[in-house]
């Protein structure tokens, strides 16, 4: 590892003008602990999604992600375009994807759809998630009647049944635009994170951190901003991939009932024109991509939520390992009496003393 | 100054030694926890009880508050439709009728709607012929009581059993099964239940696809009719149970895998107790708990897909009657079911309530 100070020109020049280079290295010394920068911070905090199936939903989300971007590039025709001279074509390489009752490229609109649905889709979340933190956060920081009511009002959003809700409101009106659609959906689904929120603030605030802080006499928007929110950020992203998970399924629910207007291109779109025009079961190109996309997102974001929850609780990891290394030296996890094995060459003495403590 | 902080020390003092009278306090420690053990939990029942009467209140307010706030109204909307053939007398009458009166002030329409309620009226539905909202409503309850609740007690039970069974056996084969459910779980209700009708309904012809049952059956408690009730209830149970499993599933493993740790299942194995007995009273009985916690979170759950799948399948619940309200821009149907939907997840929640109650003492005892 080279320090900055060497890269510098004046340090670099033939001997004579400074010191000789091993002298860095001994007025370094020992190592001393990493320097909390703003990388190694972001480094910590992105730790949740180091292993691999948080990885890999990422990496699904992301792609659609892209996809959503780019998808004038992608799309190799215009979504609504009509031909009328190819209705209800099979898959062929002029259409991936076949074609719809009036000649519209499935493909192309399964990529335009990814837009519709990520931006809804992440409208909705940031906004109930702001909402869980705001709500969460204040009702476990608080004390006495403004907790308990902060705590019932998320209480009774949790109880409330969602759709109904989003069908009445969306009803209302005759051309719902797209950020109402959001709204209504973060309306619903900010609930459970604030009550996780909640709990998790609850129990923070009495940790001995947070009264050093309080009695060092740190501001309260402080004391929330940087010394509990980084304690929450792995149930605030936990809250919201299983938010936006809901918000996906919702969002498309409602364009496949028909409630939100047809003429915004997402995957409920797709499944409600291809009802309408008694698609099922015959032309399996229609409907199958659609439903297989909302459902590899949601993979997607569960994948990364089992990361997550990995991270926040190693025994949900560390179990499964350990009762597959105690099968492969023929041991059951489950057995009530710790097996004396003999002349056994797979396993060392140590390891295996180890094992049997824990079984 | 220190005469007051005296007095505070005195009565903090006696409160937390207990008061001599206190019958809870005298006899040996056996005695006690029986005695507390039977004692009706009141605090908890109260906090309980003020919550699902706050969520109604909320409920009903938000009900109350929905259709005023939007620009038409159902009268407006009905008007609309109907064309000039009604008089504006006829209009002003059904705003009397509908409670939309704009002359009167809202809080007297807040009173009104509240007296309405309390007598069991809950409006007239346009889009029905001008029925009372409570028959419409009446008629189309108990399918969807009937299906959802049967299918969601299924899927909770094999779930639960399921997840248990995966959580004992960690690091097996059946670990599989848990992305298996998971990606069964992110399909949405409606796609899945359409790959049903097609697949199990119009190439096989097992099932029929869709209506509780067959147009010219007559309905009553007969043979015919009970078999044609259930092989058209078979695809929407399958299709809820196949999508809801996966929570329970992940959510029963996950627990077991924690509880598992513990020392007191260290200690009954110990003792030589049977595989069985811990798996199931010792671990399972402790891992359920959150399980049936997170029964209220899920009902909204279900509760929104079965609107979506009482469609598909054109099963004459709620869902569907909801549905062609919404369509038909019926607003007072579309409130009372709602309502109706509401006062279903409180009293699933009451259940849920009453069921952990019954499961962990420590509720019944302290403050939950």
């Amino acid at each position: 590892m080279r320090t900055p100070a060497e890269e510098s020109p004046t340090l670099t020049q033939p001997a004579g003008v400074g010191s000789p280079e091993t002298a860095f290295v001994l007025a370094v010394g020992p190592q001393p602990p990493a320097k909390a920068t703003f990388w190694s911070q972001l480094k910590a905090s992105l730790a949740m999604f180091g292993n691999r199936k948080s990885a890999a939903g990422l990496v699904i989300l992301g792609v659609f992600v892209l996809v959503a971007i780019f998808a004038p590039w992608i799309a190799p025709y215009d979504p609504n375009a009509q031909h009328l001279d190819q209705t209800l074509q099979p898959p062929s390489f002029q259409h991936l994807l076949g074609t719809t009752h009036i000649g519209q490229d499935v493909f192309s609109q399964l990529v335009y759809g990814t837009r519709g649905v990520l931006v809804v889709g992440f409208l909705a979340t940031i906004m109930a998630t702001v909402v869980a933190i705001v709500v969460g956060v204040t009702a476990g920081y608080l004390r006495g009647w403004r907790s308990e009511s902060l705590s019932a009002l998320s209480n009774v959003f949790l109880v409330i049944p969602g759709l109904p809700l989003m069908i009445i409101v969306a009803s209302q009106f005759d051309d719902p635009p797209l950020p109402l659609i959001a709204a209504v959906l973060g309306l619903t689904g900010w609930a459970w994170g604030a009550r996780v929120l909640r709990a998790q603030t609850l129990s923070l605030r009495n940790r001995d951190f947070i009264q050093a802080a309080r009695a060092n006499g740190e501001p309260l928007h402080r004391i929330i901003l940087v010394e509990m929110l980084p304690n929450l950020m792995a149930i605030i992203a936990s809250s919201f991939v299983g938010t936006m998970t809901a918000a996906v399924l919702g969002l498309t629910t409602l364009a496949f009932i028909g409630v939100i207007p047809v003429s915004n291109l997402n995957w409920g779109t797709i499944l409600f024109w291809a009802q309408q025009n008694n698609a099922f079961p015959d032309y399996w190109w229609w409907y199958v991509p659609a439903g297989l996309c909302i459902a590899l997102l949601g993979v997607a974001l569960a994948l990364i939520n089992f990361g997550i929850d990995e991270y926040v609780n190693p025994r949900l990891r560390s179990a499964g390992e350990r009762a597959r290394a105690m099968k492969r030296k023929g041991m059951d996890v489950n057995a009530a009496v710790t097996q004396v094995r003999t002349g056994t060459a797979s396993a060392g003495p140590a390891e295996s003393a180890s094992e049997s403590t824990t079984a | 100054m220190s005469a007051q902080s005296t007095t505070g020390q005195t009565t903090t003092g006696r409160t937390t030694a207990g008061q001599p009278g206190d019958p809870t306090l005298v006899g040996t420690t056996a005695a006690r926890t029986e005695r507390r053990g039977r004692r009706i939990p009141w605090r908890f029942i109260g906090g309980r009880v003020a919550f699902y009467a706050f969520t109604l209140w909320a409920a009903i307010t938000i009900n109350f508050f929905l259709p005023r706030l939007m620009k038409g109204d159902a009268v407006s909307s009905y008007m609309a439709r109907s064309q000039g053939q009604l008089t504006p007398d006829a209009e002003k009458a059904l705003r009397l009728m509908f409670g939309l009166d704009s002359s009167v002030p809202l809080w007297q329409q807040y009173l009104d709607y509240w007296n309405m309620l309390l007598h069991g009226n809950l409006g007239v539905s346009i889009s029905t012929g001008m029925a009372p909202v409570g028959d419409a409503i009446a008629s189309a309850l108990p399918w969807t009581l009937g299906l959802v609740g049967f299918a969601t007690v299924v899927s909770f039970l094999i779930g639960t059993g399921v997840g248990a069974v995966i959580g004992w056996r960690r690091g097996g084969r059946l670990d599989v099964l848990v992305p298996v459910t998971t990606f069964l779980g992110t399909v949405p209700y409606f796609w899945l239940g359409l790959i049903f009708i097609a697949v199990f309904s119009t190439t096989l012809g097992w099932f029929p696809a869709g209506h509780a049952y067959e147009l010219g059956v007559e309905p009553g408690w007969n043979g015919e009719f009970l078999g044609q009730v259930v092989s058209h209830a078979a695809l929407p149970v399958l299709t809820i149970v196949v999508v809801s499993l996966g929570g329970w599933v992940l959510g029963m493993r996950n627990m077991m895998l924690t509880v598992l740790d513990e020392d007191y299942i260290t200690v009954a194995q110990a003792k030589g107790m049977p595989d069985r007995r811990v798996l199931w009273r010792y671990a399972a009985r402790n891992a359920v708990l959150p399980q049936i916690q997170s029964f209220a979170l899920a009902l909204g759950f279900i509760v929104s897909g079965t609107i979506v799948m009482e469609m598909v399948f054109s099963y004459p619940g709620i869902g569907l009657l909801l549905l062609n309200a919404t369509s038909a821009k019926d607003y007072a149907l579309m409130q009372g079911i709602f309502l109706i939907l509401v006062l279903a997840v409180l009293v699933a929640n009451i259940l849920a309530d009453i069921a952990y109650a019954i499961l962990d003492p420590r509720t019944r005892q302290t403050e939950a």
